[in-house]
């Protein structure tokens, strides 16, 4: 076994100062600046560029320039859409939902929350979530689930849709799932909870640099909804709008404000 | 037949270990966390995943039991024996960029498991595309059920180690974490220790 010199007791105790500061603000002060869910159901988009229905079961892939945003409309209950990102301009910074979930304090990436890279740059924000019913923990579903054409897995339409932007299987970060309610109870065990959605949820996510997104609308594995029919997505590329000072996901956090310095920077 | 390996604070290391074989992760003073990542070592494009094993066991914590699922997934080791509570998957592995959003920009210039792994996977021809979510052993991530998620201090003592059976021929990646800016390592990162058998 090694030998070690401890660092001075003055050294530990300041770090753990500058900590616990940090992690004060960060459980107390961050919940309570974000707003309540988006309403329902979800106005007429303006600035439409272009609107793709994803069928049940199907994947999607797309492009978006910074400041442009992407809708996802929720086509009934029994469908949730899995998400990667990538910077655009350099595949290597891809989202990293661990990264994501500690510097926001919270695995409940809801409305007012953003989206990291593995750089500490913000990939997206969630302007809007009528629901707040986001799974970034337990994945989609993996390929060995059974196969029928109208039921295929998160993993092949993810393999399919990497290949598609040019990249590969071991470029898929984590995926983070929309409308999937998947919550953690006292004992770290996964439930699902179905009061959280009501079939015509929507979120939209504002890219902060220029991005390739790739998406997967498949039943989540978690999800306890019996019948083959997963719904379509309604997938909604929107102009990019003014961005105001105050605006809540840049301003929510004092995380998302360096995270936002470092999205400048760069 | 036994490999024992020392790793200093602060760095990396990686090895082969085959199926049957066991790594036991020790950890020497406690209080260290030890991020780690399992590669089929036949093909790294199949790998550790975080989703698919929280899935698999429908929970959050890695402990004594968890079978580690890969991207494939394929059962690519169990744990067999684990003399502390909790181990978390959820918080990936800290790095000089995320350091800057949690802590402030003052803090880039401090060693990261990132960088660790991104220097001991370039031994393999392997690059940062392939950091994916790691295991953080005698790391403490609880989540709340509101979904509250932060770093309590490590709840393991001196000499407590995890060990794991491996399901296939596995190249494992440690960084033996040099956070000092939360109290993964207690702000104090100590050496470790690795024994592989069979």
């Amino acid at each position: 076994m090694l030998t070690h010199i401890p660092r001075s007791a003055d050294a530990i105790a300041a770090d753990r100062a500058r900590y616990e500061e940090h992690q004060r603000k960060g459980l107390n002060a961050a919940p309570k600046a974000l707003p309540a869910p988006s309403p329902r159901p979800a106005p007429a988009p303006a600035g439409v560029i272009w609107a793709e229905t994803v069928p049940g079961g199907w994947y999607y892939t797309c492009r978006l320039a910074r400041g442009q945003s992407l809708r996802l409309e929720a086509g009934g209950l029994g469908g949730s859409v899995s998400l990667a990102a990538w910077s655009a301009a350099d595949s290597s910074e891809r989202q990293n939902l661990p990264d994501t979930c500690k510097l926001q304090w919270t695995t409940d990436l809801k409305k007012g929350r953003v989206v990291f890279s593995d750089m500490g740059r913000v990939l997206f924000s969630i302007t809007e979530d009528s629901a707040g019913a986001n799974d970034a923990l337990s994945g989609g579903m993996p390929a060995r689930a059974p196969f029928t054409p109208a039921f295929r897995s998160t993993r092949e339409n993810m393999i399919l849709a990497t290949a598609k932007l040019g990249l590969d299987k071991r470029d898929l970060p984590a995926l983070l799932t929309f409308f999937a309610p998947v919550r953690v109870d006292g004992e770290g065990q996964f439930f699902w909870n179905p009061a959280l959605l009501n079939g015509d949820d929507w979120v939209e996510l504002r890219a902060e640099q220029d991005l390739l997104i790739a998406l997967s609308n498949t039943r989540h594995p978690l999800d306890p909804t019996t019948g083959p029919e997963v719904p379509s997505v309604r997938a909604t590329r929107l102009a990019a709008r003014p961005i105001a000072r105050d605006d809540l996901c840049r301003t929510a956090t004092a995380e998302a404000v360096r995270g936002f310095e470092n999205t400048a920077r760069a | 037949m036994e490999q024992i390996h020392d790793i200093p604070a602060n760095r990396p290391w990686s090895g082969l270990v085959k199926q049957g074989q066991t790594i036991r992760i020790i950890d020497s003073y406690g209080q260290q966390a030890i991020d780690t990542l399992l590669y089929n070592a036949a093909d790294t494009a199949e790998r550790y995943s975080s989703q698919d094993t929280m899935r698999v066991q429908n929970g959050a914590y890695i402990e004594k039991g968890t079978q580690l699922i890969s991207s494939e997934g394929n059962v690519m080791a169990t744990i067999i024996a684990a003399t502390s509570g909790r181990h978390d998957t959820n918080a990936g592995c800290c790095s000089r960029e995320s350091n800057t959003v949690r802590f402030g920009h003052e803090t880039s210039y401090l060693h990261a498991c990132r960088e660790n792994f991104i220097l001991e996977f370039s031994k393999y021809g392997m690059t940062k595309r392939d950091i994916v979510p790691n295991l953080n052993f005698f790391m403490n991530v609880p989540i709340s059920q509101n979904g509250a998620m932060t770093i309590d201090d490590g709840i393991s003592h001196p000499g407590d180690y995890i060990e794991m059976e491996a399901a296939m021929d596995l190249l494992v990646f440690i960084s033996n974490c040099p956070q000092i800016n939360n109290p993964c390592n207690g702000f104090d990162p100590t050496p470790i220790q690795v024994v592989i058998r069979g």
